[in-house]
């Protein structure tokens, strides 16, 4: 029998025996994020290809709630930090090897302009809509003038938000579950399934929440199609990885990934999308909670799973 | 100048006299540590074989938590030694996810602490605490760029190896086995 | 700090240079972003320190007092100049700190107010308690005769006490450390080499070639110096030889382990004494010269050959031969360690002698790599008036029980004070100093039992414990690091000795242990016997004469003096003498058999664990001193609760998982207060289960260690009364475990 263990001086509950360091806070951050990722860059996206007229939901009403879930999901990260007087050393400097410090970056890129494109649209969302003060008034023309350009750059800092919230995980090869690449667009997928989820949620017009059911569709497929791909690649590479794969199969987080994250989040909503695609009637918000639920789910579920997947002992 | 740190697992009794002492020398809250044993048996009764080894921060050339670090708290200071700026910390715990050897912990006040080869008796020409007190004499600690210095002898002298090099971090930690 | 200062750094540590006090000038002063961030402490050396000694265990290593830039006490260093040390203390003398800091400390006297048993006290002035213990012991000295007052003490402030007593009329002054613990060897030594091992042991494993442990965990026991001389000689490659039915630590280092059958160490001694006589390995020249009866042994070990021993000890008999090899080929550079904690079987005192007779064998006693010569410092007497007579001594309570203990016995003071033990004797009242009698003494029931009995009990300790919950009065002492005591003079290599100053203030309402027996003795009218102002007078009186003073051992805390008694080995200048009635090595014991005892040792064969019970075993671990430190802040931390060792096999016949908490009984229905956790280990054999000693503690006053893990003392109701020298014999208990909570049936 091989026996190892720590006969002293680490029975620390910040270290052992799980990491335990990330609790509610990084999953719902990496969550909201997200959400907020994909909300974007559908309406980036589709302002850029003119779709305007088309999907209102997805360009002027959703992006309403982009600025709040950002804002949340800052919240949520400063609440995370330990040493919190100290959160502004966060920038004082750029650290291009640290996921931690572009995603602080991204963040302070994309909440502003996420506020400047949801100030663009107030007037056609909200008809009455004015501003208090004239310089406002002026700005917004300004920047409804360069809505283009604003629109590009929040296409591409979407797909980092997007990208980063699987990356700040994977960069850490110390933890065996979460060093692959394949989180990133793991999670990116699954940011724009959210982000469609929130859409369809919105959407008033068949035309809209079709099309937002059949990307949602296509984005469940591509994260199965990640999820197994992920756990063939874990059960092909070392010891390590193989155990943290044995965590989700037959290992303590086996029915809650399978059953929430697989089964409610993906298999049930890609099913209720089929059903309505061929015709049945099915209430929308059903299928976007079990979205949005199965994406909160995956985040907490891998941020939780990670901390307990390690090298040693 | 690259402060190492070799560790005779065959000298070594698992103690714990450098847990102690570094938590005495450093004011290391009670309940945490900075460095802690790990036993390994391995075998059936009556053939077995253990290996106690003392673990600590491994004070790596490829550091992931430096790497990691949002603010630069963590960095390489005197003689490679990494270390965190207390002030710069934020204590988002990154660092502490990116250790494969789990050697960080976050200190009551916020900030992320972990071994720092003592720096501070180093930098006055002191050995780190649990070098100076280990009754076995089974910790030697040195500059390993020196190949004079009793480390570099000592590790040119006896096998050695270090702890999950596959994880590309080049640590400085040498177990003698 | 520049590479040529390293360099010299690195050399000096090659030395073993202890660096504590070596400043390198000329280092740069930490920047000021250094100093924020706190990854600097300035110079030491302009910190105050103050020399100490440890009271953590009975090794006494002399250390350094550090404060921080607060004057608050902040860590203990060894001091380099001790040879107990050698400027390294173990993980116990570094943590002593949370000795002082331990918020669970007893903080002022206290008298009891309930039934005994319960802890119910009232507070008290010192005046008043001191009072009150003066007048309970007049009375008990007047209506019993002070003989029948007994001092238990583990620990420095017990040489005070031990005046206290010897002006009050009583000589029943005993250790735990004797019967419970080491006195088996000592009479076996005595009786065979004319000499006793003391503390610490004269082993001379610096120079060793071949150390043979028998049970003796070294490494697992922080027995400082020789944990640090066997790592030299691991280094040195010198051979180690482990029996132990355990898989210890040092098992793992040794060239070779021998995993005996439990209780049958005395058969492997028989044979390899059989192995080295019949080859002829033994070092004939020394044997002839120095020892008797060795005919007589050379006929009665023929028949104990290694393939008789096979039988007992299941051991391979080429293994046995194989090591005893080892030993003459390394001899007379050779240990058989005679051990520390050797009350086993009930027949200790002979196994003891076995190893002392194959020491003798090799000519090991008194050769380098063998057993050196120690010296002890003479250290002159305060004046006093002389003692009164005892009316009854420690040996005429005893009788003719027991004829070679030659200290007083502790088990005997507890079976002394239960009426009707003894025909026309009764102990009435302890005085128990730095001793936990309830976890130190096997079977706490009769402990109890005694304790109920008394009509006084006062317990002098620093922390609440199992046995100040008895106590009609507790008497709270400063810490270690709070006061002075007398001087530490233990036999060594050279003779030394150590100061122990007080590092600061006494925290709370305690006392050093000088004040306690000085203002006793003065309560009781024996103040003559403490004839000095203050202790500073007492201790510079003492060291003006050794050709020191107080405050040249304030700057050095430690003192060598050269040796006078000659050479450290046998030699020419320090001839080989023996105090035993031959004025040679006894082989064969004369003694013991006008005594009616076997003058050479035999095996006979212990009791085995029944059906579904496994033999306890137990010992020590490097970061606690028995039941001592369990509450200890930094020590608890480093190792808070025992765990139950149940080998693979077992575990699967009983289902029990890692971790699982399980309760033990043995087999007289004893069942431990609490549950410990089990820990499934190749380590331990499938006949046996291990705890390591000291936890389980009962009083709830002690925060952290309470309820953690389980007490061996509890289990231990079997006691194996060794008739040579009354060892209490504890290794003959069996255990089973219980899944469920016991709670419905009595607990131990």
């Amino acid at each position: 029998m091989r026996e190892e263990l720590i006969i002293s001086g680490r029975m620390n509950p910040m270290v052992d025996p799980t990491l335990n360091i990330w609790h509610w806070q990084i999953p719902l951050y990496l969550f909201v994020g997200g959400v907020a990722a994909g909300i974007l860059f559908f309406a980036s996206l589709y302002y850029i290809m003119g779709r305007e007229k088309k999907y209102p939901a997805a360009i002027k009403w959703a992006p309403m709630v982009a600025p709040f879930l950002l804002i949340l999901g800052l919240g949520a990260l400063f609440l995370d930090l330990n040493h919190k007087a100290f959160f502004w050393q966060l920038y004082m400097v750029v650290r291009f090897e640290s996921p931690m410090s572009w995603g602080a970056w991204a963040l302070l890129v994309i909440t502003p302009l996420s506020i400047v494109w949801s100030a663009t649209w107030m007037k056609e969302v909200f008809p009455g809509w004015h501003w208090k003060y004239p310089f406002l008034e002026e700005l917004e023309a300004f920047f409804i003038k360069y809505r283009f350009v604003i629109a590009w750059i929040m296409l591409l800092y979407a797909v980092i938000l997007g990208v980063y919230t699987g990356i700040l995980l994977s960069a850490f090869n110390a933890r065996p579950l979460w060093n692959t690449s394949i989180l990133g667009p793991l999670f990116f997928a699954s940011s724009l399934s959210t982000g469609a989820a929130v859409i369809m949620l919105m959407a008033k017009s068949h035309l809209e929440r079709n099309i937002f059911s059949r990307i949602d569709l296509i984005m469940i497929g591509i994260e199965l199609f990640l999820i197994v791909h992920m756990f063939m690649g874990f059960q092909a590479s070392t010891q390590v990885q193989i155990d943290a794969a044995n965590m989700f199969l037959g290992g303590p987080y086996t029915e809650v990934f399978w059953i929430f994250v697989v089964l409610i989040g993906m298999l049930l909503p890609a099913f209720l999308e089929v059903l309505e695609l061929i015709g049945y009637k099915i209430p929308i918000v059903i299928t976007s909670t079990l979205v949005l639920t199965g994406g909160i789910f995956l985040r907490f579920i891998i941020v939780y799973a990670g901390q307990a997947s390690r090298y040693l002992y | 100048m690259r402060f190492a740190m070799a560790i005779d697992t065959q000298k070594c009794v698992g103690c714990s006299d450098c847990v102690v002492a570094c938590q005495t020398e450093n004011a290391v809250p009670i309940g945490y540590c900075r460095d802690w044993i790990v036993e390994v048996n391995d075998g059936t009764y009556p053939q077995l074989e253990m290996e106690i080894r003392s673990e600590r921060c491994n004070q790596c050339s490829n550091s992931p938590c430096v790497r990691c670090c949002p603010t630069a708290a963590s960095h390489y200071d005197y003689g490679g030694i990494v270390l965190v700026t207390q002030h710069k910390c934020i204590g988002c715990g990154a660092c502490i996810a990116s250790c494969p050897y789990d050697a960080r912990y976050t200190h009551p006040k916020g900030y992320v602490d972990k071994c720092t080869f003592c720096v501070h008796r180093v930098k006055e020409g002191l050995p780190p605490a649990c070098v100076a007190v280990c009754p076995t004499k089974c910790l030697y600690f040195g500059d390993t760029d020196d190949p004079r210095s009793e480390i570099s002898l000592v590790l040119k002298k006896r096998k050695y190896k270090r702890l999950i090099p596959e994880a590309g971090t080049n640590p400085n930690l040498y177990f003698l086995i | 700090m520049n590479r040529r200062n390293f360099i010299r750094i690195s050399t000096l540590s090659a030395g073993g240079a202890m660096l504590g006090t070596i400043g390198i000038s000329g280092a740069k002063g930490p920047s000021l972003l250094d100093r924020l961030s706190g990854n600097v402490h300035p110079d030491e050396s302009r910190y105050l320190r103050t020399p100490t000694y440890c009271e953590i265990c009975f090794w006494k290593c002399a250390g350094w007092v550090y404060k921080n830039d607060q004057g608050e006490i902040w860590k203990i260093i060894g001091n380099e100049n001790d040879p107990h040390c050698n400027g390294r203390l173990c993980p116990r003398g570094t943590g002593g700190v949370g000795m002082y800091y331990d918020q669970d400390r007893l903080k002022t006297p206290l008298i009891r107010t309930g039934p005994k048993g319960k802890q119910e006290f009232r507070r008290a002035s010192w005046d008043e308690a001191l009072d009150y213990v003066a007048k309970k012991l007049d009375f008990i000295g007047k209506k019993y005769g002070p003989e029948t007052v007994a001092l238990i003490t583990h620990g420095s402030g017990g040489k005070l006490f031990t005046t206290l007593m010897k002006a009050y009329g009583s000589d029943s002054i005993a250790g735990p450390s004797y019967a419970q613990c080491k006195g088996p060897r000592e009479a076996a030594f005595g009786l065979t080499f004319g000499a006793g091992l003391e503390s610490p042991e004269p082993t001379d494993i610096r120079d060793t070639r071949c150390l043979v442990l028998i049970g003796s965990h070294l490494g697992e026991n922080m027995h400082n110096t020789q944990v640090q001389e066997m790592a030299d000689a691991i280094d040195r490659g010198a051979t180690i030889i482990t029996v132990d039915p355990r898989f210890s630590t040092v098992a793992s280092k040794s060239k070779f382990w021998l995993p005996i059958k439990p209780a049958t160490d005395i058969a492997l001694l028989l044979a390899w004494t059989n192995v080295i006589i019949s080859n002829g390995w033994y070092d004939k020249d020394y044997v002839e010269k120095y020892t008797s009866g060795f005919d007589k042994l050379k006929e009665y070990i023929k028949p104990f050959t290694a393939e008789w021993a096979y039988g007992i000890t299941t051991l391979n008999p080429n293994m046995i031969r194989d090591t005893a090899r080892e030993m003459a080929n390394a001899s007379p550079a050779v240990i058989i360690h005679p051990g520390r904690h050797v009350t086993w079987y009930g027949d200790d005192t002979q196994r003891s002698r076995a190893i002392a007779i194959l020491n003798a064998l090799l000519g090991s006693w008194g050769r380098r790599g063998g057993f050196y010569l120690p010296e002890l410092k003479e250290i002159p007497e305060y004046p006093h008036p002389p003692f009164p007579p005892v009316s009854k001594s420690w040996r005429d309570i005893l009788g003719d029980q027991y004829p070679f203990a030659d200290l007083p016995l502790a088990n005997a003071i507890v079976d002394g004070s239960i009426p009707g033990h003894l025909k026309d004797f009764q102990y009435r009242g302890w005085i128990v100093n730095g001793s936990n009698l309830n976890m130190t003494m096997p079977d706490t029931r009769k402990t109890l039992e005694a304790i109920q009995q008394l009509d006084l009990l006062v317990v002098i300790d620093t922390m609440p414990m199992e046995i100040t919950g008895w106590a009609d009065v507790i008497l709270p002492e400063c810490t270690y690091l709070e006061r002075y005591d007398v001087l530490r003079n233990d036999h060594n290599r050279e003779p030394v000795i150590a100061l122990r100053m007080p590092a600061t203030e006494p925290k709370y309402d305690t006392k050093p242990d000088w004040w306690i027996a000085k203002e006793l003795a003065i309560k009781m009218g024996l103040g003559k016997y403490f004839d000095w102002k203050s202790f500073d007078e007492f201790l510079d009186y003492k060291l003006k004469r050794m050709g020191s003073s107080l405050e040249e051992m304030k700057k050095i805390g430690v003192k060598k003096y050269e040796r006078t008694s000659g050479d450290l080995y046998f030699s020419a200048d320090n001839p080989p003498s023996f105090d035993t009635p031959s004025g040679k090595i006894e082989l064969y014991s004369d003694q013991l058999e006008q005594a009616g005892f076997d003058p050479l040792p035999r095996y006979t064969p212990h009791e085995e664990p029944p059906e579904g019970y496994y033999r306890l075993n137990y010992g020590r671990t490097q970061s606690h001193t028995f039941s001592r430190t369990s509450n200890n802040p930094n020590l608890s931390a480093i190792m808070p609760e025992n765990l139950v060792w149940v080998n693979p096999k077992i575990a699967a016949n009983w289902q029990l998982k890692d971790g699982q908490e399980v309760w033990l009984k043995n087999q007289d229905g004893a069942i431990t207060s609490f549950p410990a956790k089990v820990r499934i280990t190749e380590r331990i054999r499938w006949d046996s289960v291990y705890i390591v000693h000291g936890f389980g503690h009962t009083n709830p006053l002690l925060t952290r260690a309470y309820g953690k893990g389980v007490s061996d003392s509890a289990l231990i109701t079997k006691v194996l009364v060794d008739p040579v020298m009354g060892g209490t014999g504890m290794r003959g208990n069996f255990v089973t475990f219980l899944t469920e909570n016991p709670d419905k049936e009595v607990k131990a």
